[in-house]
């Protein structure tokens, strides 16, 4: 009886030391708490007072650090006045900057309009997207400044990625695109 | 008794043919009007930015659109080639259709031929079945070669613990048997005594010694081990409320890292990307149609069917608050509460874009193969000690840097090396990571 109880209490000892930190869905525990924890609020952290995150949309008629307002508005109007609207730098064709908009060509527009930019990319091959024409398509005419206004607003289908792209980024892919455009025309 | 339905072949024939034309009268039709396959093409391209077959998208649905428009070709084709003056002129079914849709402007498209206007019409009527594969066939050789390699080392166990259990048997039987023959004989087995090993053990001084040795230097490496473990996070794996696979997204359909965690190019932090990010492709992309192959067992084992993972696009729906029938936003939006999986301690700093943008690290370098994880999880132990090895091993690029360059001469002189690890340059100060 003695004998039994006593392996009971080691077995459980036991399973009690190889159960730490087993569960894949729990952190594990940390010295010092309050090293670990963040003083200020976390990012994207829910904020209790505000009843909201700590990732916050800037409050109305407020322009965000390192944004700029755009003046063409989002319809077929706004487009076309868009069409030529002044490019405000002058050097994006330089080898630098061109390298720099492919690279981002690459990473978000290349995954639908395909790197070439004939509209085959993966996600068209896989015909998980359709529809994504070819820049060379004659009747869209693209030109820097629609390219530019189709980054920002998006078109039909394709989403907006003024968010992801910042302004100088914009017009460096709106370049790299007119870029290859020539290409397909050659 | 032979029962004979057709006795006359010329009567069997037209009734088959009659049976064929009250079958696919469609087909027939769309066969007239042009090649379905090359307007599949054509429609793909030009068309499924707006439009779906059987769906309302930022267009109206188009399966059938040569019949609800009576076969009227002519006007259809001028509506594709130039929707605008067809309006302008206040044709009644163009501004029908115009208001219907918000006045939401179609692209025009006058680069197309009559055939080619003629094909599209005859995919919408109707669609080309899609080509059957020899999935089945493919499929099933995947599950029983993938299920080779997993039961093959579980088969060899088995065998090696069955043949051990046998020889173990047969060991016990021939000393059974042995001991039995003896009696029989009458044979005494001789017993010595002798003393019990515990006791001699206990007696053994030396013994005992290096016995309490090797206890406390195995405790003490199991202690080590312990305290090492502690606040280190490898391998966490946290549910998250809307099942995202890094490997579909990453792996299968090869989105970069960066288009979704745009911020780790010029920010702190691998931002958690918006439902709007999301949105940009789900928007059009409302179903999970998976691969052409099928979801593979492992998949299905773990529940992870196409009909699941299009659940986990309508929670994202829900979320973001997407009508899918008007294909527009209800503003009635919910946050997302993704759990975070990688997270370093307030006591350390650190900056996604001076290791992404600057260095020039790849992604899976500290998060592992990301494009292959159903569910992520932290692949690097995120501890200082980890840090610390990368920033000794990894050379600095230092080429066509004009703005360090004396700095960097200077240094590589300093260490004779060739090239400075980030170590040399600083890598490994105090104040860069604790302040």
């Amino acid at each position: 009886m003695k004998y039994s109880i006593k392996t009971i209490v080691f077995v459980a000892l036991i399973a009690l030391l190889g159960s730490c930190n087993n569960d894949k869905n729990s952190r594990n525990y940390v010295f010092f708490p309050n090293m670990y924890e963040d003083v200020g609020y976390d990012t994207y952290a829910p904020v209790a007072f505000m009843n909201a995150s700590a990732a916050l949309t800037p409050p109305a008629h407020t322009i965000a650090r390192g944004h700029l307002p755009y003046d063409y508005a989002n319809t077929p109007n706004g487009k076309d006045a868009a069409r030529f609207q002044p490019v405000p730098f002058s050097d994006l064709n330089s080898e630098a900057n061109l390298k720099a908009g492919k690279e981002l060509y690459n990473i978000y527009c290349a995954v639908c309009h395909g790197t070439k930019g004939n509209g085959q990319g993966n996600l068209v091959m896989r015909e998980k997207i359709l529809g994504v024409p070819s820049y060379a398509d004659a009747a869209r005419n693209i030109t820097i400044g629609t390219a530019y206004h189709t980054i920002f607003y998006g078109l039909n289908s394709m989403g907006s990625y003024k968010n992801q792209l910042n302004f100088k980024e914009r017009w460096l892919v709106s370049n790299y695109v007119m870029k290859l455009k020539k290409d397909l025309t050659k | 008794m032979k029962q004979v339905l057709y006795r006359n072949p010329i009567t069997f024939f037209f009734g088959a043919l009659m049976a064929l034309l009250m079958l696919a009268p469609a087909s027939v039709q769309a066969q007239e009007l042009g090649d379905a396959a090359k307007g599949k093409q054509l429609f793909n391209q030009n068309c499924a930015a707006c439009h779906a077959l059987n769906r309302k998208m930022t267009g109206p649905a188009l399966a059938g659109v040569y019949d609800k428009y009576e076969g009227d070709l002519e006007w259809l084709s001028k509506w594709i080639r130039n929707n605008q003056s067809l309006i302008k002129a206040g044709d009644d079914r163009a501004l029908a259709i115009y208001n219907e849709y918000n006045q939401a402007q179609m692209n025009a498209f006058p680069t197309l031929s009559d055939q080619d206007i003629k094909d599209i019409l005859a995919y919408t009527q109707a669609p080309p079945p899609a080509p059957v594969q020899a999935t089945a066939v493919a499929t099933s050789g995947a599950v029983a070669s993938s299920n080779q390699t997993g039961v093959s080392s579980d088969v060899l166990l088995g065998a090696l613990a069955l043949v051990l259990g046998l020889l173990l048997l047969m060991l016990y039987l021939v000393t059974k048997t042995l001991k039995r023959f003896a009696n029989a004989n009458g044979i005494e087995v001789e017993v010595t005594k002798r003393k019990p090993l515990w006791k001699a053990y206990a007696e053994n001084q030396f013994l005992i010694l290096v016995t309490v040795i090797v206890l406390l230097l195995a405790s003490a490496y199991h202690m080590y081990g312990y305290f090492m473990q502690v606040g280190v996070d490898q391998g966490y794996a946290p549910i998250q409320s809307i099942h995202f696979s890094h490997k579909i997204h990453a792996g299968d359909n090869k989105i970069d890292c960066k288009f979704c965690h745009s911020s780790a190019r010029s920010s702190k932090h691998s931002g958690i990307p918006s439902l709007e990010n999301c949105m940009n492709c789900h928007k059009s992309i409302y179903e999970y149609k998976g691969n052409p192959e099928g979801p593979s067992a492992e998949d299905l084992a773990n529940g992870y069917t196409n009909e699941f993972y299009t659940g986990e696009i309508k929670k994202l729906y829900a979320a973001v608050g997407w009508d899918e029938e008007s294909m527009q936003y209800t503003g009635e939006s919910q946050p997302v509460e993704w759990v975070r999986v990688h997270k370093l301690p307030d006591l350390a700093y650190f900056n996604h874009s001076q290791h992404v943008t600057v260095a020039g690290v790849e992604c899976q370098t500290c998060h592992g193969p990301v494009e292959t994880m159903e569910i992520l999880q932290q692949h690097a132990p995120l501890t200082m000690g980890w840090c610390i090895n990368c920033h000794r091993q990894t050379n600095v690029n230092v080429k066509d840097n004009k703005y360090y360059e004396s700095i960097h001469k200077a240094l590589s002189e300093k260490y004779g090396v060739e090239e400075l690890t980030a170590a040399q340059m600083g890598g490994l100060e105090c104040g860069k990571c604790h302040y």
